[in-house]
């Protein structure tokens, strides 16, 4: 039912082309040709991409937690707001006297009064702080909330609903503006980054080479986690998280640790969409982002990690395509594509992709490895 | 304290000696009062009137307070147009000059003119002829209070409205009319007010009337009438008396007054004080139950539908708030087709029909969620919540292209409206009362249904093995469409009873549905009991802890407390202990 | 009894679900090395018996005892496999989307924590021991097929399979030649009592033709107590188990 194993064959060549590409290829595209070039790849593109490629990290997580251990996670969206949220307090503090109010304290506290910058803060005027609490705190918060709800062996629906119930909390508790954390209107107004200018097209280039470099990271790791023996015991708690247990498997310490893995990626993805993005708001890290992030994978096809990036950049391709040119068919289509990826397609693009394949094979009447093992899956009484 | 007193006593005396002089004044007054319409004017008003186009302003402004004094409906009509300027002294064609009010300003052969209107009645006058009699400008000149004046006016408006509304057939209106002489620091309404209170029958208004008596009295000359006034307050326990009783006891250094100079005067409002803050405590007691009581009832009715559909059919419906949404716009249409098409008499009753049409237009669209969409998804209860959860966004878009994006408005009928006075500082609204009645009504319902009918029966059947109940006869297709349109319909109720107390717009359902979960997975799967304990859990103790943490922070604490408490029982409340292996 | 002592003792066991008491104050042991069959009719508490051994389900009352150990009833059910209690469940319980190998190689007796199932590799002798258990239940041929596509026979031993790569001193098995052909159950029982020689087995059975040809010793379970033990031919011939099997029809 659920894509397991991905296919072995010729996945090198193309990992490494779409590697190539992303890499090397877009960036010489923005580089080189002139602005009226039909091979031009505009600064506005290079952004959006990295803003995809950025949500594409965040998809490997949760394809980790879901597809392959089968964990729903609805609360995917607070660990990437956090990851967020760090960058954005750096780049806060990185805006100096440059702010609206000309104070060295972020323009919202001086709107509210707040005449010291708070304690908390203060380590975030530091980059290699910052670059490992974006990763850190989430993972931090998942252990705290996971552990808790693994012990008590809260899952299925159940983990579904309370993952729901703690994104909205934390929404809430980011809108207070008692936070310091500028309420409702999040963070904004980003000026610098390690001393280069935000909104010249070099950083946006190199911002888009760094979130590249870290999805192929992502995904390597991802892909050695999954093919080692944690990766099999993963599928076997997605397969029957009983079965394990009176195998001597304690599953609540791989979960915990692949939902820990999990928000950690999530908070690099956050990190990763704040310099290039400009923004980031409570409102992106509620219980419909969070949802929201969960359809990217399923778009995609869960249990196969290719599929997870297919989906981020996909969905989020078609949401800036359709929010812009149709704003109100927008959620007519998400809403659409939640019960399409689910009755009609569970196994995502990639598992058109696959069925694709065996019919191309069918027609070469070349039996692959593929048909045989359905074929005898069909032969079980 | 004392100098305040002092000048409270000067002004009662002085309207006192005014009111004798302005007597004969009245008699020999340059300028009488226009009396040409239905009311003839009493003779003493026409004379407080005539007064006002007095050139001293002492006269002026005890005339203002006599008139307010009267109590008279048609003054408190007079005096708010006298304030806004249009009180004036028109020169006759026979030379005779009279006080009129005039209208508005119109023009007439280029010429500004005013219709003029009677004093007493605001009556039009009339020409011989039949029309409105206008005037030029020119032959009328304004009487105009001034700043100081225009405030002492305002004073005796209030005042008198409070008098008029001390006579209205509302109860609550006559009670906060009594309460606002109360706070008036006016000692010459006492003898009014005691006026009333031997003729009102109203037990909470007559608690008003007692209370604004003895507030006023508080400031009193007598020490042993403060001190009695104040036992009365403490033995009335209204917390209104609260800030009087501190003046008396600290005084207050940003309005200059003084503590109270007499000591058994400061004792008996430090005794008194005591007495209400004991009581305000348990009010706020059982104010607070009746709030966590009234939101474990609205929890309850949202989660019921839910907990239907979840512990029957293992599907989670995500779409649940939009089904709520969905009965609360049903509820919105059905009042605007009561507006349009029946008489004004039977709006009241538009609710009543509006309960059942919210049961079924929520119910058929759960009928053809079910039968479009779940009925393929049995048995994986993470799919029906990805699913639900976009039917939902579908259904939002929907309300929100065909209603609008903003909320509606949904006015609540003239008995749910208001409330009962339970005791002293508790207040029940009518409205949540209904709300808990409803919850009731559908608990009940669902149980009889579920387990006296013989739907019911093959409801349960089919849960329990539906192999074997299709081996029986029992059309399951059937019996699944049913419970989920069942569960809808409740959602739909439960929309109806929401658009009383909140707002109806299109995100109505995304604000309810976590808490609704909440409830369902702190209650265990399976019984109805589990998801009424948990109503209740979650409801009063949300109320409990508002006060103190605030509705955010207490929302996170609860949301802790439930994670926490599934460590104790994971399965909720009342889990289904079963024999069998279940995997997932 | 052998001098070793008893494998398990479980001793005044009541586990009630509901008021229904599906184990009223049993006590019951079996001895290292034995190959013991559990009947009674439905309802009796035979598998609710597994279940308390296993630490699925807490009893409300009573002690249950492995080998040297105190009281396992308290442990959590990864601790108890750990200890060397191996429990095959009545409907097949594998991991359908893992090949036959890799369901093995899951079982396997070895460091189950986090750190070991990242970085350490299987051991070459861990390979043989993989070999050797899938030429014993009969998979030999298809170590690479995905465990979804096998027949339920081939399911059922494939746990087996998986119980005895666990190394379990004891094995708990549920039923395990319901719904198998004639030549299935054959093969299933040579399987058993070829675990029997290096283990102690309890197994759950109501087919009696299976029953007999691999038991010596049977124990009959009747309303959540023991009712009686012995040689197949004893309990067959005893009066109250003829009465409550035939009372029942």
């Amino acid at each position: 039912m659920l894509v397991s194993q991905e296919s072995k064959r010729g996945e090198w060549p193309i990992f490494s082309i779409v590697a190539f590409c992303l890499l090397i290829v877009v960036p010489l595209l923005n580089l080189v040709p002139g602005e009226e070039s039909f091979f031009h790849f505009s600064d506005f593109h290079i952004n959006l991409l990295g803003k995809y490629l950025a949500f594409a990290i965040l998809a490997l997580g949760i394809d980790l937690i879901w597809g392959y251990t089968g964990i729903l996670s609805l609360g995917h969206g607070v660990f990437f707001g956090l990851g967020a949220y760090c960058m954005g307090m750096h780049l806060m503090l990185q805006i100096g006297d440059r702010s609206v109010y000309g104070s060295a304290l972020p323009d919202f506290m001086v709107w509210n009064r707040v005449t010291e910058l708070p304690l908390f803060w203060k380590p975030f005027s530091s980059f290699l702080f910052t670059s490992g609490a974006v990763i850190f705190v989430p993972m931090l918060v998942a252990a705290i909330f996971g552990f808790f709800a693994f012990r008590s062996r809260i899952r299925g629906v159940y983990f579904a609903i309370i993952t729901q119930a703690f994104a909205l909390s934390i929404w809430l508790l980011f809108n207070r503006n008692e936070l310091n954390l500028g309420g409702t209107n999040g963070l904004t107004d980003f000026k610098i980054l390690l001393g280069f200018e935000l909104s010249d097209p070099d950083t946006v280039r190199g911002l888009y080479i760094v979130t590249v470099i870290a999805l192929i990271g992502a995904y390597l790791f991802c892909r050695w986690l999954v093919r080692s023996r944690l990766g099999k015991v993963l599928v076997a708690i997605r397969d029957h998280e009983n079965r394990l247990r009176y195998s001597g498997y304690s599953p609540a310490a791989f979960k915990l640790l692949v939902f820990v893995i999990s928000a950690g990626l999530a908070g690099l993805a956050g990190a990763l969409y704040v310099p290039q993005v400009g923004i980031i708001t409570p409102s992106q890290m509620g219980v419909l982002p969070s949802i929201e992030m969960v359809l990217w994978v399923a778009v995609g096809g869960r249990g196969a990690l290719y599929g997870a990036v297919i989906g981020a950049v996909g969905v989020n391709w078609a949401r800036s395509y359709l929010t812009t040119n149709f704003p109100d068919i927008w959620l007519y289509f998400l809403g659409g594509l939640f019960v399409a990826v689910v009755v009609l397609f569970p196994n995502g693009i990639v598992g058109l992709i696959e069925q694709a394949q065996r019919w191309v094979g069918r027609i070469f009447k070349s039996r692959s490895t593929d048909e045989l093992a359905e074929s005898k899956e069909r032969s079980v009484p | 304290m004392v100098e305040k007193k002092t000048v409270k006593c000067r002004k009662l005396i002085g309207v006192c000696v005014m009111v004798i002089v302005l007597l004969p004044m009245a008699s020999f007054a340059q300028i009488p009062v226009h009396s040409d319409s239905a009311f003839p004017v009493p003779p003493l008003i026409a004379s407080y009137i005539s007064a006002l186009a007095s050139d001293d302003r002492v006269i002026q402004k005890e005339a203002i307070i006599a008139l307010g004094m009267t109590g008279d409906a048609q003054i408190l009509s007079f005096l708010e147009e006298y304030r806004v300027g249009s009180l004036y002294i028109w020169t006759r064609p026979d030379g005779q000059q009279i006080l009129v009010l005039g209208g508005d300003e119109t023009t007439q052969d280029d010429e500004a003119v005013v219709p003029l209107v009677s004093p007493y009645g605001l009556a039009n006058m009339l020409q011989v002829d039949g029309g409105i009699l206008y005037v030029s400008l020119d032959a009328v000149e304004e009487v105009r209070p001034d700043r100081r004046l225009r405030r002492v006016v305002k004073k005796q408006i209030d005042s008198l409205r409070n008098q008029i509304n001390l006579m209205d057939s509302r109860a609550n209106v006559r009670r906060s009319a009594a309460m606002d002489i109360g706070f008036s620091d006016d000692p010459a309404a006492i003898p009014l007010l005691e006026k009333y209170l031997l003729l009102e029958r109203d037990k909470w208004v007559r608690v008003a009337l007692d209370t604004a008596i003895n507030l006023l009295k508080i400031t009193d000359n007598d020490p042993t009438v403060r001190v009695t006034a104040i036992i009365r307050l403490g033995e009335l326990r209204g917390e209104e008396a609260v800030p009087a009783l501190m003046l008396v006891i600290d005084g207050s250094e940003d309005e200059g007054i003084e503590p109270d100079f007499d000591e058994t005067v400061r004792a008996a409002a430090v005794t008194a004080l005591k007495s209400i803050e004991g009581w305000a405590f348990y009010a706020r007691t059982v104010q607070t139950i009746f709030r966590g009581l009234s939101l474990s009832s609205i929890l309850l009715l949202m989660a019921l539908g839910l907990a239907i559909v979840f512990g029957l059919m293992g599907v989670i419906n995500m779409a649940h708030g939009e089904l709520m949404m969905l009965g609360a716009y049903a509820t919105f249409v059905v009042q605007h087709i009561f507006l349009a098409y029946f008489p004004q008499s039977a709006f009241d009753y538009y609710f009543l029909v509006a309960l059942p049409v919210a049961f079924l237009v929520a119910g058929a669209f759960g009928l053809a969620i079910e039968r479009g969409v779940i009925r393929f998804l049995y048995g994986r209860p993470l799919e029906t919540l990805l699913v639900t959860w976009g039917i939902g966004l579908i259904l939002q878009q929907a309300v929100r292209q065909v209603f609008g994006a903003a909320n509606v408005d949904v006015s609540s009928p003239s008995w749910l409206s208001g409330g009962a006075q339970v005791m002293v500082g508790v207040f029940i609204p009518y409205n949540r009362l209904f709300i808990i009645g409803l919850t009731i009504f559908c608990v009940i319902a669902t149980y009889l249904f579920l387990f006296r009918t013989n739907t019911g029966l093959k409801i349960r059947a089919v849960t329990q093995n539906r192999e074997m109940s299709a081996c029986l006869g029992i059309r399951t297709g059937h019996i699944d469409a049913l419970t989920f349109a069942f569960g809808a319909g409740v959602a739909g109720l439960a929309g109806a009873a929401l658009s009383q107390v909140g707002n109806v717009g299109p995100d109505l359902g995304q604000n309810y549905i976590v808490d609704s979960f909440m409830v369902v997975v702190t209650g265990g799967v399976g019984k109805l009991s589990g998801t009424i304990a948990a109503a209740l859990g979650i409801g009063s103790l949300n109320k409990f802890l508002e006060p103190m943490l605030g509705a955010v922070y207490g929302k996170v604490f609860i949301l802790g407390l439930v994670i926490l408490f599934l460590q104790w029982r994971p399965s909720g409340f009342f889990p289904a202990k079963g024999r069998g292996l279940e995997t997932k | 009894m052998t001098d070793r002592g008893s494998i398990i003792y479980v001793e005044n066991l009541t586990v009630s679900f509901d008021g229904f008491k599906a184990l009223d104050a049993l006590s019951f042991f079996m001895d290292y090395g034995e190959l013991r069959l559990v009947i009674g009719p439905n309802g009796a508490g035979k598998t609710t018996l597994l279940d308390v051994i296993c630490g699925k389900v807490k009893p409300d009352n009573g002690r249950v005892i492995f080998g040297r150990d105190a009281d396992i009833s308290t442990y959590r059910e990864h601790e108890i496999a750990q200890l060397g209690v191996g429990r095959k469940f009545q409907t097949p319980s594998i991991y359908l989307h893992h090949t036959v190998r890799e369901n093995l190689e899951l079982s396997l007796d070895q460091d189950k924590s986090v750190w070991a199932m990242l970085f350490r590799q299987l051991s070459s002798t861990e390979r043989d021991r993989l070999d050797e258990i899938l030429a014993m239940i009969g998979l030999a041929e298809k170590p690479h097929q995905i465990a979804a596509s096998l027949s339920h026979g081939e399911k059922q031993w494939l746990e087996i399979g998986m119980v005895m790569a666990q190394d379990a001193q004891l094995l708990l098995i549920d039923e395990p030649v319901a719904g198998m052909t004639d030549y299935e159950t054959e093969q299933t029982g040579l399987l058993l009592q070829a675990i029997a020689k290096e283990r102690s087995v309890l197994v759950i059975e109501h087919d009696m033709q299976f029953v007999r040809q691999i038991a010596n010793k049977v124990s009959v379970l009747h309303e959540g107590r023991l009712l009686c033990e012995g040689s197949v031919d004893e309990v067959q011939n005893n009066e109250q188990v003829m009465e409550i099997y035939l009372g029942r029809g």
